[in-house]
């Protein structure tokens, strides 16, 4: 059996449908690591377009933008992580909309 | 062959996504996010990227993950609880949604008429293997050594940010 090769919009196709979950998540989750969870699925989804397009253009530099997102994404993981443990420390919740001290 | 291999890993990655938005418990959350990173791990190497695919099981699938389990576990993080919605967020929010999106991609379309036009590859596993770590390497201290040299910096600055934050005492 001989399937056609795969179109280079489907990764494309699947990237938006990543970072569309993503972003729903950002919006719609009330727990904060599943928020900051969701930011991550979104800058996955951003590095499979990178990929892709590098691939249609037969450069790597978007491997290399690729690689230089997942570096800020394990600097961002370890403060946003470190700031997480501070919020329960002080408040003792997770849960964002309980966090509302600024809110008038 | 990477055909199936497509079909089948972007199918977890979509299903183990939608498993992230709308588990309610953390944990399963992060579970479901290690697989939508496993399986673009698998996509990265279709598209001829082998480094970026092993960064990205070592980097996202190891270190960044074990950090969010350990930080769940460590807070002990529970099923979050359902807040109430505001009346108008339950009523308008689906319409303003589509019809965002909707202006979105119109504006999008006009903006970039020959967008769709341009010939697109097929992806067909192994025409094209630029990735390599060898190519990267040579690429990344050349051409980006400053940007390569700044991100290090950032990394410091990340690390010193974290075990200041994480070691203030309250009280």
């Amino acid at each position: 059996m001989h399937l056609p090769p795969v179109p280079l919009s489907w990764y494309l196709i699947l990237s938006a449908i990543l970072f569309a979950l993503g972003a729903a998540g950002f919006v719609y989750r009330k727990s904060v690591i599943t928020v900051f969870m969701s930011i991550e699925l979104m800058l996955n989804a951003v590095n499979l377009s990178f990929v892709t397009f590098s691939y249609q253009l037969r450069q790597i530099d978007g491997h290399i933008y690729s690689f230089f997102v997942m570096v800020v994404a394990a600097a961002e993981a370890a403060v946003g992580l470190a700031i997480i443990l501070t919020i329960f420390k002080n408040r003792g919740t997770l849960q964002i909309d309980e966090v509302d001290s600024m809110k008038l | 062959m990477d055909t199936i291999l497509f079909i089948v890993f972007a199918t977890v990655a979509v299903v183990c996504a939608f498993n992230l938005v709308f588990q309610t418990h953390p944990i399963s959350s992060a579970l479901s996010l290690i697989g939508v990173m496993g399986s673009l791990a698998v996509l990265y190497l279709l598209l001829g990227a082998e480094f970026i695919a092993m960064a990205q099981v070592i980097v996202y699938g190891g270190a960044v993950m074990v950090l969010f389990i350990f930080v769940i576990m460590l807070l002990n993080a529970g099923t979050e609880k359902a807040s109430s919605k505001s009346w108008f967020a339950q009523i308008a929010g689906l319409p303003l949604l589509l019809a965002f999106v909707a202006v979105l991609a119109f504006l999008i379309r006009s903006a970039l008429p020959g967008a769709l036009a341009v010939p697109t590859r097929a992806v067909e596993f192994g025409s094209w293997v630029g990735g390599s770590a060898e190519e990267i390497g040579k690429l990344l201290f050349t051409q980006y050594l400053l940007p390569f040299e700044v991100i290090s910096i950032l990394i410091l600055i990340a690390i010193l940010g974290a075990v200041v934050l994480a070691q203030k005492e309250i009280d």
